[in-house]
C-alpha cells in the first residue's frame, strides 16, 4: 500500500496548478494515485480558503481553478474505476477495488479528524455509495464550471460540462446531458474544430436517440453520416438509421420531417437545355442537375423536386438573355459554390458581397430619378449570422408550397456525383425561378431552402411576324435584287395552303422562278427542314404559298425583285443652260454626287394570321447619275450625255440611244458613239455625244430622251430582259445666232505687240441668221420691215493680261439679218509678254425698260435684278483680276440710270453665241526698256 | 519532445494540428482547444504592450497528465502568438526530461519560421488549413506520415 506523501502547501501555492510531485517508478494499485492527487488538491484548496478572505479567493480563481478541475477529473476517474457511475451500481469486483482504495487511505490525520468536513471525509464518503459520489461529483463539477465561466474560460467550462454530460449519459439521464452537449457543440462549431465537433455530435446523437427527439436525431445522423472524420462503418450506421426510419410506416400519415439538404447532398451544378433557358410556350425544357451525395451508401430517393416560383413578366426575355451572358458560361452551366461546412461560419467562408448599381428612371422623360447600390445576396449574409444555431435546429428550413414543381421520381443517389434530369413542358409565359430543392425519403424530406445563385428560366409566347429585308446594303433599281423574307411563326402553325398576298407596286416586280426553296428552322436557329414553295403572280397580286411549318419556327426564303430604272425627272431651266449652270446650283449637285437618287416602293402584304395587312417599304437606288450639255462649233451643234456610275457594281452599257421626243422629222441626231458594249466601272463615267442636224429652221427647244441598256458586268446571263435606263432632258435656244470674233492687231508698223504699248482690238459681231422665232422679244425693234435688236458687248479680261483702255462695253443696235456684221474697235494694252489669250468678249441682250414691268416692280428691284444678272456671268470666272472690269460694268450700267427704271441685260444662251476666237493667242514681246523681268515658275 | 503541434488562426480555428501518438488525436484536440482559454487570457493581459516590444512566447499554459494509468506522463502545453495573432500551441512530454525554457523558445522560433515559409507560398490561401509536412521535423515524424492530408482519413476512435 502507498502512503500519501506529505507535501508543502506553500510549494503548491507558489505554483498552484502544477501537481508538485509525481511519484515515478512506484508501483501502485489502480486508483491510488488518483486518490492521492484528489486529496492533495483539496487539501491545498482548503488551506488557501483557510488563510484568505472571500475577496482574495475570488481574485485568485484563475490560479485555483486548475486544482478544482484536476480534483473533479480525479474523482470522475475514481468513480468510473469503482463502478459508481454505471446504471446498475458497482459489481463485486468494483467493490473489492473500492475496499482496497479505502484501506489504502489509512486513518484520517489527526488535525482534521474532528472537523465536519475534510477532503479525507469527502473522498471516503464519495467512494462509499453511488448517491454520495453523485452528490460530490456534481458539486465539484458545478463549482468548477462556475469558476471557469466566471473568469471567462468558456472552453474549459464546456470541456468539464462534456465530462458531466458523459456522466449523465452513464446514469441514463439524457435530458440533463443534452444541454451540456449542445453547449459544447455550439462552441466547437463556432470555432471550427472538426474532431471535437464529430465526437460531441456522436454523443449528442446518442443522447437525442434516448430522448426520442426524432427530428434532431435524424439531422444529427445525417450530419454524422456525411462526416469524413468518422470511419466508414460509423457513417454507414448513421445512414442506416435514417433509412430505417424512412422505411417505417409513419405514425401519423402526412407528417413530414424536414431536414436541411446540405448534409445529405450538395447541389453542384445545373444545366438547362436549351442552354439559354428560354423556351416558347409548349416547348420542352430540361434541367439537368448534378448533386453530390454525402451519404456513404447508395440511397434510393422516392422523389426529387424543385419548387419553382412563377412570375408574369412578359417580354423580358431579352433581359434574361443579357443576364445569361453575364452569369452563365457559354455552355449554360451554372455552378454552385461548394460549402465547406467544417469551417466556422464566422470567418472567411462568408460570400463576397454581390453589389449592383440600380438606376430608376422616370417613365415619362427617362430622366434619372434615383440611383443606388443593391446587394443581391443579402439573404446569404444575413442567414450566416444565425446559421451556427440553425445548423442544428431544423426549424430554419421552411418548406415552400409552390404550384409549379419539377419532379423526378425514384432516383438512386450513389455516393458522390449524381446527375438528375427534369423535363417540363412550358405552359404559361413568364419567368420561372428555381427556389427550393427537396429530396424525399418517405416522411423524411431533405430541403435546400434557397438555390443560389439565382436560377431562372423563361417561357415566352410570340406573335407571328414577317420581316422583309434586302440582302445587300441598298437595293439597286433596274437589276434583279434579292430580298429576304423571314416569317417567324410564333404561336401560329403554318398550314399547307397558307399564303402571303403581295399587292404589286407599280414599278416593282417580283420575279418568279420555277423553283423556290425555303429553309424552316426552329427558333433557336437549328435548321429543321428545307421546303419548296410556289410563287404565283397576276398583274395585281403576287401570291406566295408558304410551306407548312410548326409553331415557333422560322421560314426564311429569298425572292428577287426588280424596280424600273427611271432617272428622276430633270430638265429645269438651270439644266438647260448646260455648261453655264450657275455656281450655286453646281454646289448642290456636287453634294449629291455621291449619293444615289432613291425611289420607294410600298408593298402591302396580307398574312394568313392577321386580318390587317403589313406594309413594307423597299427603297431602291438608281445606280446612275446623268448630265447633259450642249456643245457648239460654229453653227454645228452637239449634245453630250455623261453617265456616272454611283454604285459599287460594274455594268455593261449597250444600245445607247437619243431620240427627239417631239418627233420632228427635220431634226436628226447622229450618234458619234461606238456601237459595241461599253464597260462602266464603279464610280466612273461614260460620255456619249450626238451631232444635231436639221434641215429647216430649228425649233426653239428640243426634247430628248436618252436611253441606254445596262446589265451587271459580273453576271453571265440574266434570265429576264432588263429595261433600259432612261433620262429625259430639254435643250433650248440651241441655234447659233451670233458669231463673235475678236482680233488684236499690233500697232501700225510693228510686227508684234509689245508690253506696255497700245494695240487695237477688233471685235466683229456677225448675225448668222435671219429673223427667227427666238428673236421675237422685247429687244426687237421694227421699222419699215427692218428689224434690229439691241445687244450689249463687254470686253472682260479675267486673267489681267490686258488693260482695256477706254470704254470696255457698249450697246449696239444689231440688224436682224443674216451676215449683218457690227465691228467695234478698242484699245488694249498687254501687260505681260508671251502668248497671251485674247480677252473675253461677251454679248448680252439689252432689253429696254418696259412700262408694264416697271408698274409691277419698283426701281430698286430693277436695279437689283439687273445687277444680279450681270453678276451671274461674272461670278463664273470669279477671280481677283476681274474686279476691275466688273466695277466698270457696274458704273457703266448703274450710274447712268440711277433712280430710273433701268433697261435689263439678259445673257444670251450659250448656244446662241459662238465665239470663234476662243482659245486663240497672240504673241506679245517684251518692250526693251523693261527693267523688271518677271519670272514665274509654276 | 513535442508530442503535438497546433497552429491556430486568429479566429481560433485550427490551421494545422498534428500529434505523434495518432491514436490519441482527439484528446490532443481537446487539450489544445481548452488551452486556448489560457492563451486568450495571456494575450489580453499583455494586450496593452507595444506590438514590437511584445514577447511572442507565452510560456507554460497548461499542465496535464496522460490518462494512461500504468505510465503517467507529464504533458505541458506551451503557447506562442505571432504579431498577426496566429497562435502556436505545443504540447511537450516532459515526464522524463525537463525541457528548459530556451529549448521551447527555439522550437517555437523554428515553428514560426516554417509558418512564415508556408505563408510565402503563393499557392497557399491565407486562412486555409495547412496541408504540408512543414511541422513534421519538430515532431520528429517521417515526412511521408505527415504529408497525409489533415482533412481526410482522420478517424476518431
Amino acid at each position: 500500500m502507498v502512503t500519501v506523501p506529505f507535501f508543502s502547501p506553500v510549494a503548491v501555492q507558489r505554483c498552484p496548478h502544477v501537481p508538485a510531485l509525481v511519484p515515478s517508478q512506484v508501483s501502485v494499485p489502480p486508483g491510488a494515485l488518483d486518490c492521492w492527487v484528489f486529496l492533495s488538491c483539496l487539501e491545498v484548496l482548503q488551506r488557501i480558503e483557510g488563510c484568505c478572505d472571500r475577496a482574495q479567493i475570488d481574485s485568485n480563481i484563475a490560479h485555483t481553478v486548475g486544482l478544482w478541475s484536476y480534483a473533479t477529473e480525479k474523482l470522475k476517474s475514481l468513480g468510473y474505476l469503482c463502478g459508481l457511475v454505471s446504471e446498475k451500481g458497482p459489481n463485486s469486483e468494483d467493490l473489492n477495488r473500492t475496499v482496497d482504495l479505502l484501506a489504502g487511505l489509512g486513518a484520517e490525520r489527526p488535525e482534521t479528524a474532528n472537523t465536519a468536513q475534510s477532503p479525507y471525509k469527502k473522498l471516503k464518503e464519495a467512494l462509499s455509495s453511488v448517491e454520495a459520489f453523485e452528490k460530490h461529483y456534481l458539486d465539484l463539477s458545478h463549482a468548477t464550471i462556475e469558476m471557469y465561466t466566471s473568469i471567462g474560460r468558456i472552453r474549459s467550462a464546456k470541456f468539464v460540462g462534456k465530462d458531466l454530460a458523459e456522466f449523465y449519459m452513464r446514469k441514463k439521464l439524457p435530458q440533463k446531458a443534452e444541454m451540456y452537449l449542445q453547449g459544447a457543440l455550439k462552441n466547437y462549431l463556432a470555432e471550427g474544430w472538426a474532431l471535437p465537433i464529430t465526437h460531441t455530435r456522436k454523443q449528442l446523437a446518442e443522447c437525442q436517440k434516448h430522448l426520442g427527439q426524432i427530428e434532431n436525431y435524424l439531422q444529427t445522423s445525417s450530419l454524422l453520416a456525411s462526416d469524413r472524420h468518422l470511419s466508414e462503418e460509423e457513417r454507414k450506421y448513421f445512414c442506416r438509421e435514417i433509412l430505417n426510419f424512412a422505411s417505417q410506416q409513419p405514425a401519423s400519415p402526412g407528417h413530414k420531417i424536414v431536414l436541411p439538404m446540405q448534409s445529405f447532398a450538395q447541389l453542384r451544378d445545373l444545366h438547362f437545355t436549351p442552354s439559354n433557358a428560354v423556351v416558347h410556350v409548349g416547348g420542352v425544357l430540361s434541367v439537368e442537375i448534378t448533386v453530390c451525395s454525402q451519404m456513404p451508401v447508395a440511397v434510393h430517393v422516392e422523389q426529387i423536386a424543385i419548387n419553382v416560383h412563377f412570375s408574369i413578366e412578359k417580354n423580358n426575355y431579352r433581359k434574361t438573355a443579357e443576364w445569361l451572358t453575364k452569369h452563365k458560361t457559354s455552355n449554360g452551366i451554372i455552378n454552385f459554390p461548394v460549402e465547406t461546412s467544417p469551417f466556422p461560419e464566422s470567418q472567411n467562408s462568408l460570400p463576397a458581397l454581390e453589389l449592383y448599381e440600380t438606376f430608376e428612371r422616370s417613365p415619362s422623360d427617362n430622366s434619372l430619378n434615383t440611383t443606388g447600390i443593391i446587394c443581391k445576396n443579402v439573404h446569404m449574409l444575413l442567414r450566416r449570422q444565425e446559421s451556427s444555431t440553425s445548423l442544428e435546429t431544423p426549424s430554419g428550413v421552411a418548406l415552400e408550397d409552390g404550384a409549379h414543381v419539377l419532379k423526378c421520381s425514384s432516383v438512386t443517389l450513389e455516393p458522390g456525383a449524381n446527375t438528375i434530369t427534369f423535363r417540363t413542358q412550358a405552359k404559361e409565359p413568364g419567368t420561372y425561378t428555381l427556389r427550393q430543392l427537396c429530396a424525399s425519403l418517405g416522411p423524411v424530406w431533405f430541403v435546400l431552402p434557397h438555390i443560389y445563385p439565382l436560377v431562372q428560366y423563361d417561357v415566352y409566347s410570340q406573335e407571328p411576324q414577317l420581316h422583309v429585308e434586302p440582302l445587300a446594303d441598298s437595293l439597286l433599281a433596274g437589276i434583279p435584287q434579292k430580298v429576304k423574307f423571314t416569317v417567324t411563326t410564333g404561336h401560329y402553325t403554318v398550314k399547307n395552303g397558307d399564303s402571303l398576298q403581295l399587292s404589286n407596286a407599280e414599278a416593282m416586280f417580283i420575279l418568279c422562278h420555277a423553283e423556290n426553296r425555303a429553309v424552316i428552322s426552329s427558333n433557336t436557329r437549328e435548321k429543321a427542314s428545307d421546303a419548296s414553295f410556289r410563287v404565283q403572280s397576276s398583274d395585281k397580286v403576287t401570291s406566295i404559298s408558304l410551306p407548312a411549318a410548326p409553331a415557333y419556327h422560322m421560314i426564311e426564303f429569298e425572292l428577287e425583285v426588280l424596280s424600273l430604272p427611271s432617272a428622276p425627272a430633270t430638265g429645269g431651266e438651270s439644266k438647260m443652260l448646260g455648261m453655264t449652270e450657275p455656281q450655286r446650283k453646281h454646289k448642290d449637285t456636287q453634294k449629291a454626287a455621291h449619293c444615289m437618287a432613291t425611289t420607294d416602293h410600298k408593298v402591302s402584304i396580307d398574312c394568313p394570321w392577321s386580318i390587317y395587312s403589313t406594309v413594307i417599304a423597299l427603297t431602291f437606288s438608281v445606280p446612275f447619275r446623268t448630265r447633259h450639255s450642249l456643245l457648239s462649233a460654229g453653227t454645228r451643234k452637239y449634245v453630250q450625255v455623261c453617265v456616272q456610275n454611283l454604285s459599287e457594281l460594274d455594268f455593261q452599257l449597250s444600245d445607247s440611244k437619243l431620240v427627239d421626243t417631239s418627233g420632228s422629222t427635220d431634226l436628226q441626231l447622229i450618234p458619234l458613239n461606238t456601237t459595241s458594249q461599253q464597260h462602266i466601272y464603279s464610280k466612273q463615267s461614260v460620255f456619249f455625244v450626238w451631232e444635231l442636224k436639221w434641215t429647216r429652221e430649228p425649233p426653239p427647244s428640243l426634247h430628248c430622251q436618252f436611253s441606254v441598256g445596262f446589265s451587271p458586268a459580273s453576271e453571265e446571263r440574266l434570265s429576264i430582259s432588263l429595261k433600259p435606263y432612261t433620262y429625259e432632258f430639254q435643250v433650248e435656244n440651241f441655234f447659233t445666232l451670233y458669231n463673235v470674233k475678236a482680233e488684236i492687231l499690233p500697232p501700225v508698223g510693228t510686227e508684234h505687240c509689245k508690253t506696255g504699248s497700245l494695240c487695237s482690238l477688233e471685235v466683229s459681231i456677225t448675225r448668222l441668221s435671219d429673223l427667227l422665232e427666238v428673236d421675237k422679244d422685247e429687244a426687237l425693234t421694227e421699222s419699215d420691215e427692218y428689224f434690229s435688236t439691241k445687244l450689249m458687248y463687254e470686253v472682260v479680261d479675267n486673267s489681267s493680261n490686258w488693260a482695256v483702255c477706254g470704254k470696255s462695253s457698249g450697246v449696239i443696235s444689231m440688224p436682224v439679218a443674216a451676215q449683218a456684221t457690227h465691228r467695234v474697235h478698242m484699245e488694249v494694252m498687254p501687260l505681260f509678254a508671251g502668248y497671251l489669250p485674247l480677252p473675253d468678249v461677251r454679248l448680252f441682250k439689252y432689253l429696254p425698260h418696259h412700262s408694264a414691268h416697271s408698274s409691277q416692280l419698283d426701281a430698286d428691284s430693277w436695279i437689283e435684278n439687273d445687277s444680279l444678272s450681270v453678276d451671274k456671268q461674272v461670278d463664273d470666272q470669279l477671280d481677283s483680276s476681274s474686279l476691275r472690269s466688273r466695277a466698270s460694268v457696274h458704273s457703266a450700267t448703274g450710274s447712268e440710270h440711277k433712280g430710273l427704271p433701268m433697261p435689263r441685260l439678259q445673257a444670251l444662251p450659250p448656244g446662241q453665241v459662238f465665239n470663234s476666237s476662243t482659245g486663240t493667242q497672240i504673241l506679245v514681246i517684251p518692250s526693251k526698256d523693261d527693267h523688271v523681268l518677271e519670272v514665274s515658275v509654276t | 519532445m513535442a508530442v503535438c503541434v497546433a497552429v491556430i488562426a486568429k479566429e481560433n480555428y485550427p490551421l494545422y494540428i498534428r500529434s505523434v501518438p495518432t491514436e490519441n488525436e482527439l484528446k490532443f484536440h481537446y487539450m489544445v482547444h481548452t488551452s486556448l482559454d489560457v492563451v486568450d487570457e495571456k494575450i489580453s493581459a499583455m494586450g496593452k504592450a507595444l506590438v514590437d516590444q511584445r514577447e511572442l512566447y507565452l510560456g507554460l499554459l497548461y499542465p496535464t497528465e496522460d490518462y494512461k494509468v500504468t505510465f503517467p506522463n507529464q504533458l505541458c502545453s506551451y503557447g506562442y502568438v505571432t504579431n498577426s495573432r496566429v497562435k502556436f500551441v505545443m504540447v511537450v512530454d516532459s515526464s522524463n526530461t525537463a525541457l528548459r525554457d530556451n529549448e521551447i523558445r527555439s522550437m517555437f522560433r523554428k515553428l514560426h519560421n516554417s509558418y512564415t515559409d508556408v505563408m510565402c507560398n503563393p499557392f497557399y490561401n491565407p486562412g486555409d488549413r495547412i496541408q504540408s509536412r512543414w511541422a513534421a521535423a519538430l515532431l520528429g515524424l517521417p515526412p511521408s506520415l505527415c504529408s497525409s492530408a489533415l482533412l481526410k482519413g482522420t478517424v476518431l476512435r
